[in-house]
């Protein structure tokens, strides 16, 4: 049976279900539910809610729990998340699975609490110092937040790698019917890396710093053949309507969810549009949209910003195809009609 | 013949990379003497800092992890909160704990996390070469206080057992040294008080060890503990500045 839930409820109720051990969180808007809503639940179960005194502190207390190889996450909106990338780069360096959340809000600076996509290039490309990437998952409706958040940790603890939900306020704050429909996750198994005290075993340490001669520099070829592996096995998309398109839409998250009403009113006015939607932001699907640019000639890329994931779909192309862009950031949002607009200058 | 004192389980059987004269061998030591005798070794997971400890994984005989530059007390208060039955402790240096940190420090303190913090302060932040520290003493030359510090420029010396010792969450807050053998004795009953605090689940203590850092005071070794007793405790008066114990 199906509940109706908002999104960033739902999301709580992925990450508990898939067995979430401690929790640990800021205030701010739009992501307020998550905490409110784990402060309850998660003492209720008899798990780890802390409200931290700031976001570095509550990305480093995610940190903290994740040594010891138990699921760990927190959550916050964009000016939030610029904090939380130390900890998010000291985790990438020592090998942590968590997840981190973003409810984007608008930006730059304070910005304002409207949903937006502004932080694609700060959750694909670093974000933090140093050469890393995190697995980046973008859900377009409420029951993909309580699917991804669900999926999130086994990804996370597959590769040793932080997740990052890259969502918004807009799929956070609407409501929706979700079928809660995975298993509840008990008695996790303690991986051999983890720190759990050094019983009938020798120490173990986890670190980022690698200061021997040379010891960095192969730590950085490792993880970069890990983000290849990555790349090989685990990207994710959708496509929707693109057998006999002329123009093919590129948008993630809920600039996807408008664009797919927009192939629909487009089709309607008789012009041949498909989407295609990436289910993640890294692994990116490269591979699939260059695939697509020796059929199709005509892209578009939609997005609640002003141009990110436009780059990586021109890097995907290649000159082999063009590529156009249609955006808004700051709480903007792009409409349907604005999207048929720009579609019938297209041609 | 009988072995009456050997090097604790708790320790590697590693030279240290601290520069000559230093205290935080002497510290390192007084850690694992208590660790074994209290038989923690086997449930232990520290908390290393960033600064001339960094490399502490490296010494100590059980699990240690990284945290970033100030952030251990958030570190531990992640591993202590999801496993409460581990002994957690965090050894940090005055710049990491009362300059960059100093937020997380009051934080944990204040909610009265049960987890044992080390507070290594010898005036300087030793690890980059000797610049100015929260702790450093008024009129101290350093890197970056060429001139002396001045309470006008640069602020005054914070007592960081003093502040926290205003805040209801904190137990045990206890001020020690290690520049002769009697206070080394002093300082290692007090980490054993502390880490005793832990096991009985009586909330947040900190040991702050007044340490002597010859080569960045540019001093001999020996001149280093005369400063330590004849001027830096004189502005960082030892003894216990907070028991609650039996009260918690």
């Amino acid at each position: 049976m199906k509940k109706l839930v908002k999104g960033n409820i739902a999301l709580c109720e992925g990450a508990i279900a898939a067995g979430l051990k401690s929790y640990f969180g800021y205030p701010i808007t739009p992501q307020n539910e998550i905490p409110a809503y784990l402060s309850k639940k998660m003492i209720e179960l008899k798990r780890v809610f802390v409200q931290a005194e700031s976001e570095l502190a509550a990305a480093n207390m995610v940190l903290g729990a994740a040594v010891t190889g138990v699921r760990a996450m927190t959550s916050s909106s964009s000016p939030g998340i610029s904090l939380k990338q130390e900890a998010i780069s000291y985790m990438a360096g020592m090998e942590l699975p968590a997840l981190i959340v973003n409810v984007q809000r608008g930006g730059p600076g304070l910005g304002n609490i409207s949903g937006s996509q502004g932080d694609y290039f700060q959750s694909v490309k670093g974000g933090g110092h140093g050469d890393y990437k995190l697995i980046v998952l973008a859900p377009n409706c409420v029951q993909e937040m309580y699917e991804m958040a669900y999926d999130s940790f086994d990804l996370a603890e597959k590769y040793r790698i932080p997740v990052m939900i890259l969502t918004d306020g807009i799929i956070g704050q609407m409501m929706e019917p979700v079928d809660f429909n995975r298993p509840e996750r008990e008695k996790l198994l303690i991986p051999n890396w983890a720190l759990d005290g050094c019983k009938n075993r020798p120490p173990r340490s986890l670190k980022s710093l690698l200061m021997k001669d040379g010891d960095l520099e192969k730590h950085n070829f490792a993880l970069q053949e890990k983000y290849k592996t990555i790349s090989q096995n685990e990207v994710k998309y959708e496509t929707f309507e693109i057998s006999d398109a002329d123009i093919i839409i590129c948008a993630f998250g809920i600039a996807a969810r408008i664009s797919k009403s927009a192939v629909c009113l487009a089709r309607k006015n008789g012009i041949k549009v498909g989407l295609f939607r990436p289910l993640t932001l890294f692994p990116f699907p490269s591979k699939e949209i260059s695939e697509l640019s020796q059929r199709f000639k005509n892209f578009l890329s939609v997005e609640l910003n002003h141009g990110q994931m436009v780059e990586d779909v021109r890097l995907a192309v290649n000159g082999k195809a063009n590529v156009e862009f249609l955006g808004k950031a700051g709480g903007g949002i792009v409409t349907e009609l604005e999207i048929l607009d720009k579609l019938k200058n297209f041609l | 013949m009988n072995k009456i004192l050997s090097k604790p389980e708790s320790l590697k059987d590693v030279s240290l990379s601290y520069c000559p004269g230093c205290g935080h061998g002497i510290i390192h030591r007084l850690i694992a003497e208590c660790v074994d005798e209290l038989h923690l070794r086997e449930k232990t997971i520290a908390v290393a800092p960033v600064g001339c400890a960094v490399f502490a994984y490296d010494y100590f005989n059980f699990d240690v992890t990284e945290a970033p530059h100030g952030r251990p007390p958030a570190v531990a208060t992640g591993i202590k909160r999801t496993n409460p039955d581990k002994f957690v402790f965090t050894y940090q240096g005055d710049g990491d704990i009362a300059a960059i940190g100093m937020s997380e420090t009051i934080h944990a303190a204040n909610r009265g996390e049960n987890i044992t913090v080390i507070f290594v302060n010898n005036a300087n932040y030793g690890m980059t070469g000797g610049q100015m520290a929260p702790t450093t003493l008024i009129g101290q030359i350093t890197q970056t206080t060429p001139f002396g510090r001045d309470p006008k420029r640069d602020g005054y010396p914070i007592k960081l057992c003093e502040l926290l010792a205003t805040l209801d969450g904190t137990t045990y807050l206890e001020r020690v040294s290690v520049f002769n053998p009697q206070n080394i004795i002093k300082a290692k009953k007090a980490i054993k008080k502390a880490f005793q605090c832990q096991i009985d689940e009586k909330g947040f203590s900190l040991i702050e060890v007044i340490s002597q850092c010859p080569v960045d005071w540019s001093m001999s070794p020996l001149e280093a503990i005369r400063w330590v007793e004849e001027v830096f405790i004189k502005s960082f008066p030892l003894g216990v500045i907070k028991d609650k114990i039996d009260e918690k």
